[in-house]
């Protein structure tokens, strides 16, 4: 065989092998998400969505718990970690620029975007349950803001930088105060791009079960005390799906198809938001 | 006037102050683990608690190498299984489907990226491994099982969960992940060291092997090792389907454990002092592994292809 088209075969096989693998891991994902749906939108129906839990052995109930649990913990946590998020990335982007300690700060948040999320669940643990001595919703929310402060620290100080220094200088030029930069030309210019990262960072910490586990743990009662265990609709599909009864293993499907279109639904609307900022 | 500046300065300052929060976040989190360790570390020492295979909690004994091991094997098996298949999906999306399918398929994969690993790992209890049990263990132990000396390592009749099955359903996690960011890696080839290449008449084999890979190279080893990192932290995805049995499995088909696994499973339930002190030694020992895997990975290769 000539040196061609012993080339071209080469091609034709190496061509062929990635065609298969890429079909072939097409054809595991769907074989999850086809699980899902079919599952998930199997057990879903009204009195899943806005029913009390359900009591061992029972075929009756919904996950009214978890869902305003889930909806509450995520709330919190995007409160303390979207104004901690911005504001450190305003630093790096305004104030501290390429300097030593922005470059310094920058490396170690993104180190942080990568810690195992259930190392964040056992640092909070030792924080706020332990010394407490009971689980709580509010532990729960501060584990979720630990891991999405360094998304949003990121995407703040990424979105910022792409601010032209012209705009800054126009502003400075007229008198106004470093703050008053920031504020009305560099968030008005860089709006969209943040709003963009925290969407994202809400998906991102949204699907956590194993920061949840020993903070917000579980609780079979509807509260709305944060101060209180909190059932969360991660924790509740791990304890359901594990349970013996078939009623509650299918609860845990319907939990996994809300949660799925909460993450997903919440990634789309990042997307569709950064592309409008593209334009 | 005044009001302007004390405003200005107030703002700095706490902007400042936020920044500081995450640095001494991250610091604390490696000074409270040591902390709340530190009784298992001064019980078991560090070499003897890594080598030690005896995990036995009514007897107050504690040690780390069935987790650890169990989190190293998953990891690599399933970073073996991932990346190949990855790769070839990176190499379909830039190189093969035609133009019209890039763009939807690209984003397909990134959406998966970020379905909650908690439905990977509830999928593997319900279908994948009543599927390993009834469909692949048979196959297995005909094949792998009759090789002589690794023969053993794939013999064993389980209910479909342990070690291999963890390690399959993580790959299967982590693979959107690779994929995405081993096609972003080949997507910064610019065209016109492509094109040039084609020009003299390389096939697309050719361009992939002696263009796109040399260039792309340290891109993809990069996010190959963020994926290990991935895989060695991942919980939900294992927790399900690895069978928490705290010892070193003679075969890959048996039930094992891993360090999260562990601690997902026990966390809640350590009675005494020692015993919670350990599975934060088992913390502090993930914490430590991904934050070498994460800095390896982030500085040694990524940092050089953004500059």
């Amino acid at each position: 065989m000539d040196a061609f088209k012993k080339r071209k075969l080469v091609n034709n096989i190496v061509l062929v092998l990635s065609t298969l693998a890429a079909l072939l891991g097409l054809l595991w994902l769907f074989w999850i998400l086809g699980t899902l749906f079919y599952k998930g939108l199997g057990s879903l129906s009204l009195e899943v969505i806005i029913g009390d839990p359900p009591s061992p052995g029972d075929n009756h109930g919904g996950l009214k718990h978890a869902i305003v649990g889930q909806t509450l913990i995520v709330l919190t946590a995007t409160v303390i970690g979207i104004p901690l998020g911005i504001l450190a990335g305003t630093y790096l982007s305004e104030y501290g620029k390429n300097g030593r300690i922005a470059n310094i700060i920058r490396d170690l948040s993104d180190i942080m975007m990568s810690i195992p999320s259930i190392v964040v669940g056992t640092f909070v643990y030792a924080l706020m349950v332990k010394p407490l001595g009971h689980f709580s919703g509010l532990a729960g929310s501060v584990s979720l803001a630990i891991m999405m402060i360094p998304i949003i620290v990121r995407t703040t100080d990424d979105m910022l930088r792409m601010v032209p220094p012209e705009l800054r200088e126009a502003a400075y030029a007229l008198g106004a105060t470093k703050y008053r930069v920031i504020k009305d030309v560099v968030y008005k210019a860089a709006i969209t791009g943040v709003i963009t990262g925290v969407i994202l960072s809400v998906a991102r910490i949204g699907g956590e079960t194993a920061p949840l586990l020993f903070t917000s743990f579980n609780n079979n009662f509807f509260t709305l005390n944060m101060f209180q265990p909190m059932a969360s609709l991660t924790v509740t599909m791990y304890d359901y799906a594990m349970s013996p009864y078939k009623y509650w293993q299918d609860l845990a499907w319907a939990a996994a198809i809300l949660l799925t279109f909460g993450v997903l639904g919440a990634n789309i609307l990042g997307r569709v938001v950064a592309h409008k900022f593209k334009k | 006037m005044r009001k302007d500046f004390l405003v200005d300065w107030t703002f700095g300052k706490v902007a400042l102050l936020s920044a500081l929060i995450v640095v001494f976040i991250l610091v604390s989190l490696f000074i409270v683990l040591y902390k709340e360790s530190s009784l298992a570390v001064s019980t078991f020492g560090v070499w003897k608690f890594i080598t030690s295979t005896v995990w036995n909690p009514p007897m107050e004994k504690f040690g780390g190498a069935p987790a650890i091991f169990g989190t190293i094997v998953s990891t690599v098996i399933s970073i073996t299984i991932a990346v190949p298949v990855a790769i070839g999906i990176a190499i379909f999306l830039t190189e093969i489907a035609p133009h019209f399918l890039r763009t939807p398929v690209g984003v397909a994969i990134e959406l998966l990226a970020a379905i909650p690993s908690i439905i990977y790992g509830m999928w593997g209890l319900f279908f994948f491994a009543p599927f390993m049990r009834d469909k692949v263990q048979p196959v297995i132990h005909a094949t792998l099982g009759k090789l002589p000396v690794i023969g053993q390592w794939f013999s064993g009749y389980t209910p479909g969960i342990g070690l291999l099955t963890a390690s399959i359903v993580l790959s299967i996690m982590i693979l959107p992940f690779t994929a995405a960011i081993s096609r972003d890696s080949f997507n910064m080839v610019p065209d016109i060291l492509k094109e040039s290449a084609y020009a003299l008449g390389a096939t697309k084999w050719d361009v992939m092997k002696d263009v796109v890979i040399p260039y792309a190279k340290l891109g993809v080893i990069g996010g190959i090792i963020l994926s290990l990192g991935r895989a060695l932290g991942e919980t939900m995805a294992v927790t399900f389907v690895m069978g928490n049995q705290p010892v070193i499995p003679k075969s890959l088909l048996e039930p094992a454990t891993s360090i999260t696994v562990t601690l997902a499973n026990e966390f809640t339930e350590a009675d005494t002092d020692l015993y919670l002190s350990s599975l934060f030694y088992l913390a502090l020992i993930l914490f430590v592994m991904s934050f070498i895997v994460i800095v390896i990975g982030k500085f040694l290769f990524l940092k050089k292809v953004e500059r």
